[in-house]
C-alpha cells in the first residue's frame, strides 16, 4: 500500500479535531494540496485560511496559541520554513508557543514544480531554532501517530511531510515514541539510518546486502530533534560504519545531526547520502530520486564500498 | 481625565529614569505612546494584575516592541510587578528584556520586537476569541514606521476578512523613524485611505488627548463586523522639550544632566 504522508496528516487531523476542540488548523491557500481541506469541511469554525501570506499564517497561529488553541499551521515546506522563518523564530519558538508547523511537499519529490518548490534545507533551518522539535515520519502509520504525539505535547513542533505516496512499512502495532529511533533490522557490519520516505529504501538496500552476506543494521530516525543519541552511539560502537539517508541537503539535516552525536561520543566513519549542495530541477519524483542518488542502488553500493575499504 | 494626565506624567518619569539607568533603549517612541498606554490600562481594558491569567481579560500586545519601557512602566504602575524592578531594564538577570518577553514579564501577553509580528499575533488572538465566542477584546499598538513591514498588511487583510470587531489597532503616528521622517525613508501616508481600503473602521485622534481616546474607544466598541484602527497623532519624545519631534532621540538614552532636566520639566507640568 502506498500513501503520501500529507494524506495521513489530513486524515488524522479530522480524528484529532473530533477529539479535541482546541485544535485549530490554518492554511495558506493550499488546503487541497496540504490535505487540510477535510478538516476545513468538517470544522469550518476552527479552520482559518490565511490566504497567500505565510508570515501572517505563522503570526496568527502564534496568537491563537496564546488563547489556548493547539494551532496546526500548514503550507508547503519551502514557504513554511523559508518565507516565514523569522516569524517562526520570534513569534513561535522564542515564546515557546503551542504551534505545530505541518509542512508538506518537502524534499525533491514535489517533482515537476522544480527547484523553487523543492525544500531541501528545511530540516537544517528548523534544527537551528531553540524550542523547535522536528519529526519526519516514514509512512502512514507513523505520520498519524506522530501528528497525534505533536498535538499532545506543549510547544512548537515541525512535522515534515511529503507529496509522493510512500510504501507502508510499519504495522498497526507500531509505536511511535517521540525522540526515539526504531531498530528495523539487526546487523553488525554497518548501520544505515534513514528518515522519511528514505527509510523504506534503506530496508530494501539492507535486503540486497544480506544476499551478499553483509548484515546491515537499519534504523528509522523520525525524530530529528531531539535526536536519539543512544541508538546512534550503540550503532556506531557495534557496527563502526554509518550511512545516513535523507531527502534533504547533506548540510544540516539528518546526516549532520547524526555526525554531531558520533563525533562527540564515538567517532566512526559516517557517509551522508542526500542532496549534494545543489538545487533540484523539474522532473518526475522517481527520476529526481535517481538523478540525485536517493536510491536503493546508491545505498547498496555505498555500503559495499565502505565495507570493502575497511577490509583492505 | 486629570488623573490620567498625572499617571502619564508619572509614567514618563519612570521611562526617563529606567532608560538613564540602562544606558540603552528607546525613549522617543516610548514617550509618544505614554498617554495611550495609560488610557488603555487604567480606563479601557478589562485587566487586573491580581487575576492576571483570568481567561476573560482583555489583551494588549505592544507590536512596536522596542517601546518596551512604556509597557514596563505601565505594567509596574498597574501592579504587575514592583516599580523598583524598572531600574533593572536591559540588565543581566533581569526579566525586563530589551524587548518584551511574555515568558518572563508578568502582564506581557506576547513576545514582540520584530516589527509587524505582534500585530499578526493580535489578529490570531482576535480569531481565538471569536472561535470561543468570548467577548474579550484585543488591543495592539503599532508604530507608523512599522507599517512598512509586509506582514502588517497581510494581517490587516485577514482581520477585516474575518470581521474581527474585537480587535483595535492603534497607530502611534509620530511620523519619525530611525533614519528620518516616514516620508523621507518610506512613505506610509495616506494612512486613513490605506486602512479604509483594507476594510477597517478608521478613527483619527490626537494621541495625547484623553477625551479623544474616550470617544474613539467607545466608537470602536460600537463598530460591528469590522476591526477598528485608531490613528493617533503623537509627538515623538512627548513631554520633554528637548526630545520632542527629534529623530535623534529614537534610540539614544539621556545623560544624568538630561535626566534631571527632563524630570524637572515633567514635574513642573504636573502642577
Amino acid at each position: 500500500m502506498s500513501i503520501a504522508t500529507r494524506e495521513s496528516y489530513g486524515n488524522i487531523l479530522i480524528e484529532l479535531g473530533e477529539e479535541n476542540k482546541n485544535i485549530v488548523v490554518l492554511d495558506a491557500d493550499l488546503s487541497k494540496s496540504t490535505k487540510t481541506a477535510g478538516f476545513a469541511k468538517k470544522f469550518p469554525e476552527r479552520f482559518i485560511n490565511a490566504g497567500i501570506a505565510e508570515q501572517n499564517l505563522m503570526g496568527m497561529a502564534a496568537g491563537l496559541a496564546t488563547t489556548g488553541k493547539i494551532a496546526f499551521a500548514s503550507t508547503f515546506a519551502v514557504f513554511a520554513t523559508g518565507r516565514a522563518f523569522e516569524v517562526i523564530r520570534n513569534s513561535i519558538c522564542y515564546p515557546n508557543l503551542n504551534v505545530k508547523v505541518a509542512a508538506t511537499h518537502a524534499g525533491i519529490t514535489v517533482g515537476e514544480d522544480g527547484g523553487s518548490h523543492q525544500s531541501i534545507e528545511d530540516i537544517a533551518i528548523m534544527r537551528s531554532l531553540p524550542n523547535m522539535r522536528i519529526i519526519v515520519p516514514a509512512d502512514d502509520i507513523e505520520t498519524k501517530q506522530a501528528v497525534r504525539a505533536a498535538a499532545n505535547m506543549e510547544g512548537p513542533v515541525y512535522i515534515r511531510l511529503g507529496r509522493l505516496g510512500v510504501p507502508t512499512i510499519f504495522g498497526e502495532n507500531h509505536i511511535f515514541t517521540f525522540g526515539k529511533g526504531n531498530l528495523l533490522k539487526e546487523g553488525q557490519d554497518i548501520t544505515i539510518i534513514g528518515t522519511g520516505l528514505m527509510t523504506s529504501k534503506c530496508l530494501e538496500a539492507a535486503e540486497l546486502l544480506e544476499k551478499e552476506g553483509i548484515r546491515a543494521r537499519v534504523i528509522n530516525l523520525s525524530t530529528i530533534k531531539p535526536i536519539d543519541e543512544d541508538i546512534i552511539i550503540q550503532a556506531a560502537k557495534e557496527t563502526n560504519r554509518i550511512i545516513t539517508v535523507e531527502e534533504h541537503s547533506i548540510i544540516g539535516g539528518l546526516g549532520s545531526a547524526v555526525c554531531d552525536v558520533v563525533s562527540a561520543y564515538c567517532p566512526v566513519q559516517v557517509v551522508k547520502i542526500g542532496i549534494n549542495d545543489t538545487f533540484g530541477e523539474s522532473g518526475k519524483p522517481e527520476e529526481l530520486l535517481t538523478k540525485y542518488g536517493l536510491t536503493v542502488d546508491n545505498i547498496y553500493h555505498t555500503a559495499q564500498k565502505m565495507i570493502g575499504n575497511k577490509n583492505k | 481625565m486629570e488623573t490620567m494626565k498625572i499617571y502619564a506624567n508619572q509614567l514618563r518619569i519612570h521611562i526617563i529614569n529606567m532608560l538613564t539607568e540602562s544606558g540603552s533603549g528607546h525613549p522617543g517612541g516610548s514617550l509618544s505612546a505614554a498617554d495611550l498606554l495609560i488610557y488603555l490600562y487604567f480606563k479601557e481594558m478589562n485587566i487586573d494584575s491580581e487575576d492576571k491569567d483570568n481567561p476573560n481579560r482583555d489583551r494588549f500586545i505592544l507590536s512596536k516592541g522596542h517601546a518596551a519601557p512604556v509597557l514596563y512602566g505601565t505594567l509596574a504602575m498597574k501592579g504587575f510587578f514592583s516599580i523598583n524592578e524598572l531600574k533593572n531594564l536591559r540588565k543581566m538577570g533581569s526579566f525586563l528584556q530589551g524587548h518584551p518577553d511574555m515568558k518572563k514579564v508578568p502582564g506581557v501577553e506576547m513576545s514582540t520586537g520584530s516589527l509587524g509580528q505582534g500585530f499578526s499575533a493580535a489578529v490570531g488572538v482576535g480569531l481565538g476569541f471569536k472561535i470561543d465566542k468570548s467577548v474579550n477584546r484585543v488591543y495592539t499598538l503599532l508604530g507608523d514606521g512599522e507599517l512598512q513591514e509586509g506582514i502588517v498588511w497581510e494581517a490587516a487583510m485577514a482581520a477585516s476578512h474575518y470581521k474581527l470587531d474585537n480587535l483595535v489597532a492603534i497607530i502611534d503616528n509620530n511620523g519619525l523613524q530611525i533614519d528620518g521622517t516616514n516620508d523621507e525613508v518610506m512613505k506610509v501616508n495616506p494612512l486613513k485611505e490605506k486602512w479604509e481600503s483594507f476594510g477597517w473602521n478608521v478613527i483619527e485622534i490626537n494621541g495625547h488627548c484623553f477625551s479623544d481616546m474616550e470617544k474613539a474607544f467607545a466608537a470602536a466598541k460600537q463598530c460591528k463586523g469590522q476591526p477598528t484602527v485608531i490613528i493617533a497623532k503623537t509627538s515623538k519624545g512627548k513631554g520633554i522639550s528637548f526630545m520632542e519631534n527629534q529623530v535623534g532621540w529614537h534610540g539614544v538614552t539621556p545623560s544624568q544632566a538630561e535626566r534631571a532636566r527632563a524630570i524637572e520639566e515633567l514635574e513642573k507640568s504636573n502642577r
